[in-house]
């Protein structure tokens, strides 16, 4: 408490209050600085510090929301709209004041008698609420009002109704002539086949993965790990190499067959192949994970009931794994949506939301409006399917977790099925090997498919690194993103896994009212698309009060937002390994709930936090479509680079970057792996007495 | 002089249905106060509600005068052992048993030297650098014990302490954890589903059903005074008969049972239609009562027999440990009551 109270009026009286990665002199004034140089609607803000100053929790409460309540008000009141004062963005000073406004509230609270007295977690809940809030509620509902406005700031109820319901959006025309349909309807079209195809194909491949003796079970876990660290866009760009009008395999066809070359792989054939080779792996480990949850016991059971492997099939597994597919469905069908970097790629004419958005903001039109409302149907398509997964699905779970052994062995598959299966898979799988042999390989030939010289231009032009008058320097092009993008994604990293374990934690540990709202709140945050995150950051950060854009810091603050949800996962499954006791004993050994998760829960979760920290490194590097509306000259990123390259055709350029980035990638997971697979840890099951 | 514990109408909600309902009770310092009942009869609940690891939805909770009714579990004097033992797996013994000292505000060897003595009285010196994971469960046990009386809490939680060792074990953990309450003076409250545990080790037995107290007394008082059917059913087995009392006087109840006079010492009953206890052990072979062996089998130390009765609605339990001579199904019997082993029971 005295710490936070000393933050408080160390940002009131000391730190600048303005001013966050470019400081100017007249940004260095601390609060009373400003009140003194005539910002007079600061002066509320000096009221917090006195009320805390009592320590009284009715005071302390007070400040708190005085605080943040009159810096909210104060900052969205000043518009630069017409006359009227104006205000740079908030800075340091700002922030820490805030933070400890936080924490007093916090104290407050807990006194009164908020969760049980606990100042730690009526801290941590407050904190993590507060961050959501402003990082992804706000921004978000930043474009359900700007989809409202029109370009000028005006209210426009009647313009928004027309902008929503635009022929362009969701005209139905393609269905009696040859015109291209409504971008909302090619997208749905699109995530539907998609969603089907790579439930059906990961099916396949976790049937037989999981119920026949696979010859290369290798290629299976390479398999499994790939959709990981493969940047999402690299798939298309492969698919050019070979399919595209000067592809290799199309030139051979046309040379040998007499097949013109074509452009079919641009358009909605070309983006479905590419999204079901990078989404099918999901669906793969979805469904692995579901079959391998269905107690053999029951088919076991079946078969004792003389029932035969077909009549097991169907009676016994698949009403079983039913809410998997459907699961596995409903990621495929989001991923699809949001999706952005392979439509860049290979739409062609055929447009969907994910890019739409982006030609909205950034092409000649440079329509905000109009980026607003596509993104607000992404939106309510990605949330509708986010509610269906998290309230239909996840209520019909059959499958059985008790964690007792069950050493029965899973029925094998019905010929016919098993015959499908592998006739479905091993095309499937055969692609996939060409696909990331062209992408590891092709940077380092001359011109894949027609010249296929062994040459290290590529790789020199982009990883240079040369001796000049100063010495040593890094001549390659890529190496200023490449550097920015480790740095970033090193930032991020710890943030996201504190962050997400905590709201982990405080979903799967504590009981407070209106949980339930806030695991909704924090899990809604992955069905948000990365493109109308990016969007909506440009809309919110895009002026002062909190003005971000064009720093380095809300880039991180994208990855760690985006990423986030995948930590409170990781942290959840995990904290339902270990057994409530081990809390409660604490609780009676006089340990606060900090000091147990410190010394009890935090070195048990160590593997899950590695495992945080890990995926949150690997797609804080592979995402694109938020970061491709943040990036700057001064700071860009790795994949909005290797984008860029391989639009102006550079793909020999592109396909080095993107193997260089998979293999470093691939490298971090081997040596975290390696350092988590020693972890000694007394598991639970050492602790059942024998 | 205050009790240690002082439930006052406490009750614990959960939507609409009552784990603990309305339940009263206090317990007295350095006594150790058994709550027993079948699963769900709230024993369980009203363990956590002592600890503060769940919150009472009603009425008043106080530990040593203190009303802590609010508190959290870290603020209260207390400590547990739980069922699984809740040892921290990645910590070792000697830091498992520190953990609570360090929470207190203990500097490390301080905490470390009382946690060392603790250990050394359950036995357990020079086992302090092994993790949980490389103990039996006996010694996993012992260090859960020691870890909750190092903080010499008002209060001495025990959670079904025994259902994780086998049967042998069993007997001589119970005796350790009585000796270890006398030898210190603690105050234990201690829970289990076993009555013959319950009866071994306490001072005195809470009995519960259904969120309520069925009946609270001295082990001798319950067995040989059940203030109902449960209570006689569920401690000690006892088999019951309806029954008629026929003459009262200062020593002495008669009663008639199917036809044959019996003598029961008990001195609340009035004469008319009663229930009778009858305990397994009290049967043995005699002359007052007819009845045809129904089932019979052998267990080693004793026989067990079902007798049917004409005359009475379902067949006798007895125990007879006379097993030179058993008796196969089908034979005619007479048998006879020890009367220290008949009780009248309240109808309800």
């Amino acid at each position: 408490m005295r710490l936070w109270l000393g933050l408080l009026w160390a940002a009131a009286l000391l730190l600048p209050w303005y001013g966050f990665e470019k400081l100017s002199w007249s940004a260095m004034t601390p609060l009373v600085g400003q009140v003194f140089a005539g910002k007079y609607w600061l002066t509320p803000m000096l009221v917090p510090p006195l009320l805390a100053s009592t320590a009284r929790p009715r005071w302390c409460v007070a400040a708190g929301v005085i605080g943040i309540g009159w810096m909210a008000f104060e900052g969205l009141a000043i518009t630069h709209r017409g006359p009227g004062p104006t205000q740079p963005a908030l800075g340091w000073g700002a922030l820490a004041y805030a933070t400890a406004c936080l924490a007093i509230a916090a104290f407050g609270l807990a006194r009164r008698g908020w969760m049980r007295g606990d100042v730690f977690v009526a801290g941590s809940l407050l904190l993590v609420v507060g961050t959501i809030l402003l990082f992804v509620a706000i921004p978000v509902s930043t474009i359900l009002l700007s989809a409202l406005r029109d370009n000028d700031g005006h209210l426009a109820l009647v313009e928004f109704w027309d902008k929503f319901s635009d022929k362009s959006i969701w005209g139905l025309s393609c269905l009696q002539s040859d015109k291209a349909c409504g971008v909302a309807w090619n997208s749905l079209q699109l995530a539907i086949i998609v969603g089907v195809l790579s439930t059906l194909l990961g099916l396949a491949l976790a049937l037989i993965a999981q119920r026949t003796r696979f010859p290369f079970p290798g290629l299976l876990r390479m398999l499994s790990l790939l959709p990981v660290i493969t940047p999402p866009f690299v798939i298309g760009l492969a698919l050019i190499l070979m399919f595209g009008r000067a592809g290799f395999i199309s030139n051979f066809l046309y040379a040998n067959f007499d097949i013109p070359r074509s452009r079919w792989l641009y358009g909605m054939a070309g983006v479905a192949i590419a999204q079901v080779l990078a989404f099918a792996p999901i669906a793969f480990l979805v469904l692995l994970g579901v079959l391998q949850s269905v107690a053999p016991s029951l088919e076991e059971a079946a078969s004792t009931l003389r029932a035969g492997r077909w009549r097991i099939f169907r009676t016994v597994t698949w009403p079983l794994i039913r809410p998997g597919l459907a699961n596995a469905f409903l990621i495929g069908f989001i991923e699809s949506l949001a999706d952005f970097g392979n439509p860049l790629m290979l739409a062609g004419n055929f447009n969907v939301l994910a890019t739409d958005i982006f030609f909205a903001v950034v092409g000649a039109a440079h329509d905000q409006g109009r980026a607003a409302v596509l993104a607000l149907v992404l939106l309510i398509f990605t949330m509708a399917a986010f509610v269906a997964q998290s309230r239909w699905v996840g209520r019909r779970n059959y499958t059985s977790v008790s964690g007792k052994g069950d050493s029965g062995m899973p029925a094998r598959l019905p010929n016919v099925l098993h015959g499908v299966c592998l006739a479905v898979v091993l095309p499937w799988l055969v692609l996939t090997v060409v696909v990331y042999s062209i992408i590891m390989a092709g940077g380092f030939v001359t011109s894949i498919g027609r010249d296929n010289s062994f040459t290290w231009k590529y790789f020199l032009t982009a990883f240079g690194v040369e001796h000049g008058v100063g010495g040593w320097f890094l001549s390659g092009s890529a190496w200023s993103s490449f550097i920015t993008t480790m740095e970033l994604s090193v930032v991020a990293m710890p943030l996201t896994a504190v962050i997400g374990l905590l709201t982990a934690w405080l979903i799967g540990r504590q009981s407070f009212r209106g949980r339930g709202a806030f695991e909704f709140l924090t899990m809604m945050s992955f069905a948000v698309p990365g493109t109308v995150i990016g969007v909506s950051y440009i809309l919110a950060f895009n002026v002062p009060p909190v003005e971000l854009t064009g720093t380095a810091t809300i880039l991180v603050i994208a990855f760690v937002f985006r990423n986030m949800p995948v930590g409170v996962r990781a942290g959840l499954a995990s904290l339902a390994q270990i057994d409530r006791s081990l809390d409660e004993a604490s609780a009676t050994l006089r340990a606060r709930s900090f000091r147990t998760l410190r010394l009890v829960l935090a070195p048990i979760l160590r593997p899950a936090i590695v495992a945080a920290m890990i995926y949150s490194f690997v797609r804080a590097i592979t995402s694109v479509s938020a970061v491709i509306f943040l990036t700057t000259a001064q700071y860009n990123l790795a994949t909005v680079y290797i984008v860029g390259r391989a639009e102006i055709g550079e793909h020999g350029i592109a396909l080095v970057y993107s193997a260089v980035l998979i293999v470093v990638m691939a490298l971090a997971l081997v040596l975290i792996r390696a350092l988590v697979g020693e972890q000694k840890i007394g598991r639970r099951s050492a602790m059942v007495i024998t | 002089m205050t009790p240690t514990v002082r439930f006052n109408a406490v009750s614990k909600h959960y939507g609409t249905t009552a784990a603990v309902d309305a339940v009263s009770f206090e317990i007295e310092k350095a006594t150790l106060v058994t709550l027993l009942g079948p699963s769900g009869c709230g024993k369980t609940t009203t363990l956590r509600l002592i600890a503060g690891l769940e919150h009472a939805t009603g009425g008043g909770i106080e530990i040593d005068g203190r009303d802590v009714t609010r508190l959290a579990a870290s603020e209260r004097d207390v400590s547990m052992v739980f069922q699984s033992y809740a040892l921290f797996p990645h910590m070792n013994v000697l830091g498992n048993t520190s953990y609570g000292l360090r929470a207190s505000g203990l500097n490390r060897a301080r905490a470390e030297a009382a946690a060392r003595e603790k250990l050394a009285l359950v036995g357990l010196a020079g086992f302090e650098m092994r993790l949980p994971s490389e103990l039996s469960g006996g010694q996993q046990q012992r260090v859960a014990v020691a870890r909750a009386i190092v903080l010499e809490p008002k209060v001495l939680l025990f959670d079904e302490p025994l259902s994780n060792l086998d049967a042998r074990l069993r007997r001589r953990v119970r005796e350790e954890i009585r000796g270890l309450q006398q030898q210190l003076g603690l105050t234990v409250v201690y829970v289990t589903h076993d009555q013959e545990e319950a009866l071994a080790v306490s001072d005195r037995i809470i009995v519960m059903k259904d969120g309520r107290i069925a009946q609270d007394g001295a082990p001798r008082a319950l067995y040989e005074r059940p203030a109902s059917r449960f209570i006689a059913d569920f401690i000690g087995n006892a088999n019951l008969a309806e029954t008629m009392v026929t003459r009262l006087d200062a020593e002495r109840v008669e009663i008639v049972l199917a036809g044959v006079k019996l003598v029961v010492r008990d001195a609340d009953a009035f004469v008319g239609p009663a229930l009778l206890a009858i305990r397994p052990h009290a049967i043995s072979w005699g002359d007052a009562l007819p009845g045809t062996i129904a089932k019979a089998a052998y267990l080693g130390s004793h026989m067990e027999y079902e007798i049917a009765v004409p005359g009475l609605a379902e067949p006798l339990f007895a125990i007879i440990h006379d097993v030179t001579r058993p008796r196969p199904v089908g034979d005619q019997v007479r048998l006879g009551f020890d009367p220290a082993g008949l009780a009248l029971v309240p109808r309800g």
